[in-house]
């Protein structure tokens, strides 16, 4: 659950922080977050499950119903969003498109009233930050996504800003320029020192540039953890699905010690899992197994665990890895990902298999 | 399938030019692209475009002269309106001429009134002078008939001077009582060689008397012109008394002889003339009738910009006549502020419209839309009835003591009145297509701007602004041409001092009936109009106007 620890150090907290917009259904229910100086966060979740409105409630441009936003110690509550200070990048850039790549830049500048000369020198630094310092005259209707993309960046980033808000920047970028773009922006803020609060619903996005990211689903926050931990030790089976491919079984506990537990799936079958989300026997459960950790080669598993009769329904071929589809315990898409290497054996349609795994790769969590 | 020859066009797979191939596949589309467009095309076309060419064309045609005083116009080329001093005694016969003719065909009213835009009395001294035209040069057909006695009879002249084949035709026409065609008449050619005045001046009778007044010409005798020219042609030529045989001898051989001796008075149109109008013997109605007989006139755009031709060159008019160059920019003037107050008023209400919830969005768009759901007449009619000085806001702003009784403010007939209904009705104009530019304005630009830095206002003035003005554009366009243009408001709230220049060009095809100049004061407005768009199009660019 989210890391409700209110350490002194926090740069952003949400403390109890609620969000309703027709006082019937809350669209935040019972934040609690909190960021030290210089951490990239990402809020990650499918539409609708509070992250923007979370981002947009930092900003300023939404009120919190209940509980408090301290930013450096201070509630931000009831500061109007121009005195927060706060960099926002935002989906469609919102670069102005009466003004100049230069004149966008300066704008944040100018409402600050600095002098003309600071002002060029600024704004000439945080164009060549994104190596856009040839474009300076050029309106934004005249550049590509990519290009647009970095100026707004820049301008986020001209009046050097603590805290920058990015709210699905890369959205608009074809897959090519968006992981560029990922290492741009990552690289930017570890080199600037910035928090960035990041949203997306883009998992790779979220496990390849954060420190941290927030699982959000239905209001609250799922998992708050660094990517590998979310990956590989995903807390309920909505961030187990959420994140990753993931092959899901439905069973029982029949049997709980020293760590492990025994599943009886509902096809009769028994398996070995990591108890996450069980207490007791006899609870409903699903298991979550990663299909890169799905094992074929029974030597390889301890002795007496519980293996599974599998049936190959298709192969896939698809270069680094080989995708084997299979009908496990009455599922038809229990997915199996095998490294292409010189010794992998080709499963070919049709073919019966056994297949096992390691107790901890299988996790019992809740069942939905 | 392409080919390129060694230095000829691209080439199509059989051989022929590419662009050929590709105009000829195109060419059905295109023809049937305008098919579809052509009804529209030809609607617009028949019934606007061509009507409204034809209403601008007379603000430059002025046929009216010069057909309906052909004789007067050539004899008055001669005359130099500068030397001060009327035209000679031709010229005034010519008149006769013409005013006979014009008077049997009652086109000399209608030359009146168009000379009176030029020089007011004109018609009345026309419509004087054609009662009196009929009788002048009445001594030398007197001393005819007392010479002999038969030149009182219609049907001497019409044997003397038509064709025999015609005369024996016209005698069956009227024993038959009138009920076929009546045969033309033709002229002998004997009297045409032997009496041209004569003839000229008969002929010019018998077909009025034929075509306009459906008679016969052996029922009246002729005019006094016929009589004169008989008289001048006898004296110039006596030979031709020989020429129409041993019957007409006799009568002809005594106007001769009677012509020599001086007995038979010489026609004196001058003095007529003057006798039947004084006006006659200055050089004004002269100088007016030479300035106007051209085919093509600038004189209805110099009346449109209170200017006259005069003799002496272009003047402006009197003082008392100065009205539309006043009146134009009393248009322009209130037609800009009316466009200043629509953006006032309207560009609040279309961000409400572009910001609002859809739901109360709509049902704002549906009472802005509202006015134009009851007739404009019954809208202004409303202002009638709230602005008036016992109307209802007088009497709300006397019963709340801002305004005392006596001191009631008038805001209706008057220029306050029509900028105030000219707004409100003009308003929609104004919101919509701000509020469709407003609506592609994201809200994200506000909030970027907020998150940099600035306050509502700069936001909203650095921002937001600016990237409405294609909608300010589009609706100050739409307004103020709309507004340029205007009648009905303007005359039913505007009194005297508020009506537009719609309502004098409305006034002149509906009343004076001088469409000439409504067509000059038209084609300005149209001009005025083309030259505001280009100048916007100068500063602020036309690319710049969005409707959404």
């Amino acid at each position: 659950m989210a890391d409700g620890a209110m350490t002194n150090d926090a740069f952003v907290v949400f403390d109890r922080v609620q969000k309703s917009y027709d006082g019937v259904t809350l669209v935040v229910k019972d934040l609690n977050l909190s960021l030290p100086k210089g951490e990239f966060l990402t809020m990650l979740g499918p539409s609708g499950s509070g992250k923007t409105t979370c981002l947009m409630m930092l900003a300023g441009f939404e009120t919190a119903t209940h509980g408090e936003i301290r930013l450096n110690g201070r509630n931000i509550n009831t500061v109007s969003p121009h005195k927060r200070g706060i960099g926002m990048v935002f989906q469609n850039y919102a670069l102005f498109p009466h003004m100049t790549v230069a004149e966008n830049l300066a704008f944040p500048l100018e409402v600050r009233k600095l002098d003309k000369s600071t002002r060029d020198q600024k704004v000439k630094r945080a164009l060549d930050m994104v190596q856009m310092g040839a474009f300076a005259g050029r309106r934004p209707s005249q550049l590509s996504g990519g290009q647009q993309q970095r100026v707004a960046l820049a301008r986020a980033l001209v009046f050097e800003p603590e805290l920058v808000l990015m709210d699905e920047p890369l959205g608009a970028l074809d897959k090519q320029l968006r992981e560029h773009m990922q290492f741009e922006i990552t690289r930017l803020a570890h080199e600037l020192g910035i928090t960035t609060v990041y949203v997306t619903h883009d998992q790779t996005e979220a496990l390849t540039m954060s420190d941290r990211v927030a699982v959000f689903n239905d209001g609250r926050i799922q998992q708050l953890a660094p990517p590998s931990e979310l990956y590989e030790a995903p807390v309920n089976s909505f961030v187990a699905q959420f994140i990753g491919e993931n092959n899901r079984l439905m069973g029982t506990v029949t049997e709980m010690k020293d760590g492990i537990c025994v599943v009886r799936l509902d096809s009769g079958d028994f398996i070995d899992a990591k108890p996450v989300n069980v207490s007791k026997v006899g609870d409903r459960t699903q298991v979550s197994i990663r299909p890169e950790r799905v094992e074929t080669n029974k030597a390889r598993l301890s002795p007496g665990a519980h293996t599974l009769k599998a049936e190959v329904l298709e192969f896939i071929y698809m270069g680094d890895i080989f995708r084997t589809r299979l009908k496990v315990a009455g599922h038809d898409d229990f997915v199996i990902k095998t490294r292409n290497a010189p010794d992998q054996v080709r499963h070919q349609p049709g073919q019966t298999i056994e297949i096992g795994w390691l107790p901890e790769d299988c996790r019992a969590l809740d069942a939905p | 399938m392409t080919d390129q020859t060694a230095n000829g066009p691209m080439l199509a797979a059989d051989g022929t030019p590419l662009k050929q191939s590709l105009n000829r596949a195109l060419r059905r589309q295109k023809l049937r692209a305008f098919l579809l467009i052509a009804p529209l095309l030809i609607f617009v076309l028949v019934t606007f475009i061509a009507p409204i060419g034809d209403m601008l064309f007379r603000s430059v045609q002025n046929d009216i002269v010069a057909d309906t005083l052909p004789r007067t116009v050539a004899a008055l080329s001669k005359w130099n309106a500068e030397s001060g001093a009327p035209p000679e005694e031709p010229v005034y016969r010519a008149l006769a001429s013409d005013l006979l003719i014009a008077v049997a065909e009652k086109t000399h009213t209608q030359l009146g009134t168009r000379l009176n835009y030029e020089d007011s009395g004109f018609s009345s001294l026309l419509r004087g002078t054609g009662r009196d035209v009929d009788d002048m040069g009445e001594d030398v057909t007197k001393a005819l008939v007392a010479i002999d006695p038969i030149w009182d009879e219609p049907t001497t002249w019409t044997n003397l001077l038509g064709e025999p084949a015609w005369v024996s035709a016209q005698a069956d026409w009227d024993k038959a009582g009138g009920k076929t065609a009546e045969p033309p008449f033709v002229l002998s050619p004997v009297a045409q060689q032997n009496l041209p005045l004569t003839s000229a001046a008969f002929a010019d009778f018998a077909r009025v008397m034929q075509t306009v007044k459906n008679d016969s010409p052996t029922e009246k005798r002729p005019w006094n012109t016929v009589a004169i020219g008989l008289t001048e042609d006898l004296k110039a030529n006596p030979a031709a008394a020989g020429a129409f045989g041993t019957e007409w001898q006799p009568a002809l051989s005594a106007i001769v002889a009677a012509a020599q001796m001086g007995t038979i008075p010489a026609a004196n149109f001058t003095a007529a003339f003057t006798e039947s109008d004084k006006a006659w013997a200055t050089p004004q109605p002269w100088s007016i009738i030479k300035i106007f007989s051209p085919r093509f006139t600038s004189g209805y755009f110099l009346n449109a910009v209170d200017l006259k031709m005069t003799a002496d060159g272009i003047a402006p008019r009197a003082d008392s006549e100065r009205v539309y160059i006043m009146l134009f920019l009393r248009t322009m003037i209130l037609s800009l502020a009316i466009t200043g107050t629509c953006i006032l008023l309207g560009y609040p209400v279309a961000w409400l419209l572009a910001n609002l919830p859809p739901r109360t969005a709509n049902l704002l768009m549906i009472l802005v839309l509202l006015p134009f759901w009851t007739s404009l007449l019954v809208r202004t009619s409303a202002w009638k009835v709230l602005l008036q000085q016992q109307g209802v806001i007088n009497d709300l702003l006397v019963w709340a003591g801002l305004v005392a009784d006596e001191n009631r403010l008038v805001l209706i007939n008057n220029q306050t009145g029509t900028i105030i209904a000219m707004t409100h009705i003009l308003l929609p104009f104004m919101i919509l297509p701000l509020y469709s530019v407003m609506k592609t304005i994201p809200p994200s630009y506000l909030r970027a701007a907020k998150s940099l830095g600035a306050t509502d206002w700069t936001a909203f003035w650095r921002v937001y602004f600016p990237q409405s003005i294609p909608g300010i554009g589009a609706g100050s366009i739409l307004v103020f041409i709309l507004a340029i243009g205007y009648y009905i408001t303007p005359e039913l709230v505007g009194g005297a001092k508020g009506v537009f220049i719609s309502n004098r060009i409305a006034y002149h095809i509906g009343t004076s009936l001088n469409w000439g100049l409504a067509a000059a004061l038209g084609s300005l407005l149209l001009i005025v109009v083309l030259v505001l768009y280009w100048v916007y199009d100068r500063i602020v660019g036309i690319d710049n106007v969005k409707l959404g």
